[in-house]
């Protein structure tokens, strides 16, 4: 059994729809610890020891954002400022988060294609994360492949977002029962509902 | 009595005319005073005053001013002092006094009369040093500070100095004994009053008990007796029993140190040092500071009026050039004690022509001296013309100092940024709920803070968890100029009576401008007198904790937290929008239902209000809806059929 921590962050809430039917998902997983960050600081008043214990009683830790502007919305950016201090998280002595994981639950409204050289968003939604990825890297945390839907607008629409939540369910089961692939994630940009390496339950 | 008005008339008037014109001309006070005592001298003699016993009874002024002063010193800040105190004053009193005795000696004279011309002639006027200083606003400067030391040790020093006196009486003077006694002790019964010194015949070990006792006794006064008394005095809540009483604890030292051969001075000096951390000290200052005031003038006057012109006349080149050699040796000792203390710039040049003169612990020890035949009269006399000629020239040093002087180093001047000046100070009127916790606050960010309240029992609870605050209604100017409010960086209204914070408000605007202010406002209303008073920080006491009660209660009806705050964020806005153009509207002149331009605004406002209540408000106009909102499909859609011709 891993201990999972995720961390939820969305603004605008009220309009949400993918995220929103994910983290409420998300919340009847049971052995994992599902927070709203948004709820939790509503007035960005982030209280750093508190953060920090908890990351320290977890093993694996799961971001679910929308991707805004091609980054997060504010509060995960405060609460990584804030959260991942030298001697903690990083630094000479700041190894407590060492070979714990980061993974990474995002929607973009732009559809896979867009996100290419070949498309309007120019570059791979990965090169987008990337200063997360190096977050997890300075913090000696292995980053694993975002569990990502495109064309997020849609979505509610033509079911896919039915199948991602239930993917997103059993996403984090296998975080927590040890049955995720790590390495065969590993081979991939990222994961969707139709592509989780989960390993059969032995 | 009518001789008694009539000269209370004279003095007042003089320097109710002299002191205005002086310092207009930026002469400052003292100058104005002593013209004022110049010309009312011929007046007062054909009266037939008696100047000199009027002198000795305004000397009571510098006792004031000291107890002020020592009310300014916390001991701590005292013992800062040390190192200053007895290098700058020792060297100062020392090198002073040697040298007018060497010169003194040089003229022929004996050394006894050498050495006590030395002595009187080493102090300087703590009275008109002291007054200028704070006048121009020059006590915080290192000159300043520097002066204020060496002032302070004289003040000190006079006590061994009346010890040391009488030990120098020659024996062929004591013929003139009698009539000198009878001279001294005309004048200051109420300073050094022979007849009330109980220590006189006592042996010399207890002597020195009893004196002990007196500064303990003086000691445990301030400590102890004084808080209980001004509590016992504040539940009456009469003005001028606080006057009493303050003025009653002053004279009661002066008294007591009176009885031990002790100086007054230096008594209330050192109850105003013990009483620097009281919660009473801000009331205190404000009850003597107009006695001391008033007092300290009629000295300087006294001083003009005793002038000898006859004597000054007659002699007048040997007087003047004396004078001038004082104030040049004077100079000179300090400005080599500025070099060796390393003054810089300007502050050297304000403590050497600061000090310069001769002072009125001189008049006091000139007539100690006559009284123990150290000194014959005659050379007495021309030394009281030189102690008086040299304060005459003290305001015109400096002006020297300010227009020679002062401009051209402003530079040097500025303090090192090390040096911690008193920093931002902030001022709290008045210490109930709301100016508690804006006191904690800004103590927990380490703030200095001086709190003024009225209720004595709340400000003890809250000394005795080691709050700085003090005693007084801080809607009286007196007070708030006690508490230092032209130095203050901030000053925070948090009393609750309505009428009054908008007075203070007023009285604010109008004679501090330069003072940040906030404001607590009590209602809406309130809000529109208080920014027509001129007040731009203006909180509303109960609005932010209503707002947050409103938000508690959206997120107890199932709002998420943060879609609650954007709420509470957004009405705030609007509130705030709506309260300041109608501030902008409000005239206090006109009652606001005649005022058409409020009351339209009003209207809207009520209209925009209710709007938003009933969510008819178009989407943006509410900041709460407009955030994080993606388009929606439909809009995708219609962008997407608009923009498909043109691809193709
Ligand atoms: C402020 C804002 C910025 C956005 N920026 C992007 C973006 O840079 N790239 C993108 O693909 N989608 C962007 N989107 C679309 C969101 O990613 C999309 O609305 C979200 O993933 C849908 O999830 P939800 O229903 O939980 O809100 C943006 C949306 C908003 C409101």
């Amino acid at each position: 059994m891993a201990r999972v921590l995720l961390l939820y962050a969305h603004p605008g809430h009220r309009h949400s729809r993918v995220n929103r039917a994910l983290f409420r998902a998300a919340r009847e997983v049971d052995g994992i610890t599902a927070i709203d960050l948004y709820a939790r600081y509503p007035r960005f008043d982030i209280r750093i020891d508190d953060e920090q214990a908890q990351l320290l009683a977890h093993d694996i830790l799961v971001f679910q954002y929308p991707i805004f502007w091609y980054s997060s919305p504010s509060l995960i950016k405060e609460w990584l400022d804030l959260v991942l201090e030298h001697g903690f998280a990083y630094g000479h002595e700041g190894t407590r988060l060492a070979g714990k994981k980061m993974m990474l639950a995002v929607s973009a409204a732009g559809p896979e294609t867009a996100y290419s050289p070949e498309g309007y968003q120019n570059f791979p939604l990965r090169s987008f994360l990337s200063p997360m990825e190096q977050t997890a890297n300075l913090c000696k945390m292995p980053f694993l492949p975002p569990y990502a839907l495109f064309h997020a607008l849609q979505a509610p629409e033509d079911r896919t977002l039915d199948a991602h939540v239930a993917g997103y369910v059993r996403l984090l089961e296998a975080l927590r029962d040890d049955s995720y692939d790590f390495e065969a994630a590993d081979s991939l940009a990222h994961v969707s509902h139709d592509t989780l390496p989960i390993r059969a339950e032995s | 009595m009518d001789s008694f008005l009539l000269t209370a008339f004279l003095f007042l008037a003089a320097g109710a005319i002299a002191v205005p014109i002086a310092t207009r001309l930026g002469l400052g006070s003292v100058l104005g005073y002593l013209i004022a005592g110049i010309v009312l001298g011929p007046v007062l003699s054909t009266l037939g005053v008696d100047v000199v016993g009027l002198q000795h009874f305004a000397e009571f002024g510098v006792v004031m001013m000291l107890f002020l002063v020592g009310l300014e010193l916390e001991p701590r800040l005292l013992w800062q002092m040390r190192g200053r105190l007895l290098g700058l004053g020792g060297l100062q009193v020392a090198g002073t006094a040697g040298l007018i005795m060497g010169a003194a000696l040089y003229f022929g004279q004996p050394w006894t009369i050498a050495l006590a011309v030395g002595l009187v002639l080493a102090l300087s006027s703590t009275a008109i040093v002291l007054q200028t200083l704070s006048e121009k606003g020059l006590m915080k400067s290192g000159g300043g500070q520097a002066s204020f030391s060496v002032l302070l040790f004289q003040d000190i020093a006079v006590i061994p100095m009346l010890a040391l006196i009488p030990l120098l009486a020659m024996p062929e003077m004591t013929g003139h004994a009698a009539e000198a006694a009878q001279h001294a002790s005309d004048g200051h019964g109420d300073t050094h009053g022979i007849s009330l010194n109980i220590t006189e015949g006592l042996p010399g070990w207890a002597t020195a008990l009893v004196t002990l006792a007196a500064i303990a006794a003086v000691i445990g006064i301030g400590s102890w007796l004084t808080r209980p008394l001004f509590r016992f005095i504040a539940m009456a809540n009469l003005r001028e029993l606080f006057v009493g009483a303050a003025l009653m604890l002053v004279i009661g030292i002066a008294l007591l140190m009176t009885m031990v051969g002790l100086s007054p001075a230096l008594g209330t000096f050192l109850a105003g040092v013990v009483l620097a951390n009281s919660e009473y000290r801000h009331e205190l200052e404000s009850d003597i500071d107009p006695f001391r005031g008033l007092l300290l003038g009629v000295f300087f006057m006294t001083v003009g009026a005793l002038i000898d012109f006859d004597l000054l006349f007659s002699q007048f080149g040997t007087i003047l050039g004396m004078t001038f050699g004082v104030m040049l040796l004077k100079a000179a000792v300090l400005f080599t004690l500025a070099l060796v203390f390393r003054l810089r710039g300007a502050d050297r040049s304000l403590f050497s022509l600061g000090l310069a003169q001769a002072g009125e612990f001189g008049f006091v020890l000139l007539s100690f001296t006559v009284a123990n035949n150290v000194l014959p009269e005659a050379l007495a006399d021309r030394l009281l013309l030189v102690v008086a000629l040299s304060m005459l020239f003290t305001p015109g040093l400096f002006i020297l100092y300010e227009r020679v002087f002062a401009p051209r180093n402003v530079e040097a001047q500025s303090r090192d940024a090390d040096e911690i000046d008193d920093d931002a100070k902030v001022i709290i009127a008045g210490y109930g709920r709301v100016g508690g916790v804006i006191n904690r606050m800004l103590r927990a960010n380490g703030f200095e803070t001086v709190v003024l309240d009225f209720s004595s029992e709340q400000l003890e609870i809250l000394r005795s968890f080691g709050n700085k605050v003090f005693f007084g209604d801080a809607t009286r100017p007196d007070l708030l100029h006690a508490a230092g409010i032209e130095e203050a960086t901030l000053f925070i209204i948090a009393i609750d009576d309505k009428e009054q914070i908008t007075g203070l408000v007023h009285y604010m605007h109008k004679h501090y401008p330069q003072v940040h202010v906030i404001a607590r406002a009590i209602d809406r209303h309130h809000v529109y007198e208080l920014y027509a008073a001129g007040c731009r920080d203006i909180i509303r006491e109960t609005f932010d904790s209503s707002v947050r009660a409103a938000r508690s209660a959206l997120e107890a009806l199932g709002l998420h937290p943060f879609e609650a705050e954007l709420r509470a964020k957004s009405f705030t806005q609007s509130d705030r929008k709506r309260l300041a153009d109608l501030a902008g509207l409000y005239d206090p002149d006109i009652p606001a239902h005649l005022n058409e331009a409020y009351v339209a605004r009003s209207r809207q406002a009520q209209e925009e209000e209710r709007g938003e209540l009933s969510g008819k408000m178009r989407h943006f106009s509410n900041r709460a809806n407009r955030g994080w909102v993606p388009p929606s499909v439909q809009d995708l859609q219609a962008e997407m059929e608009a923009s498909a011709p043109e691809e193709r």
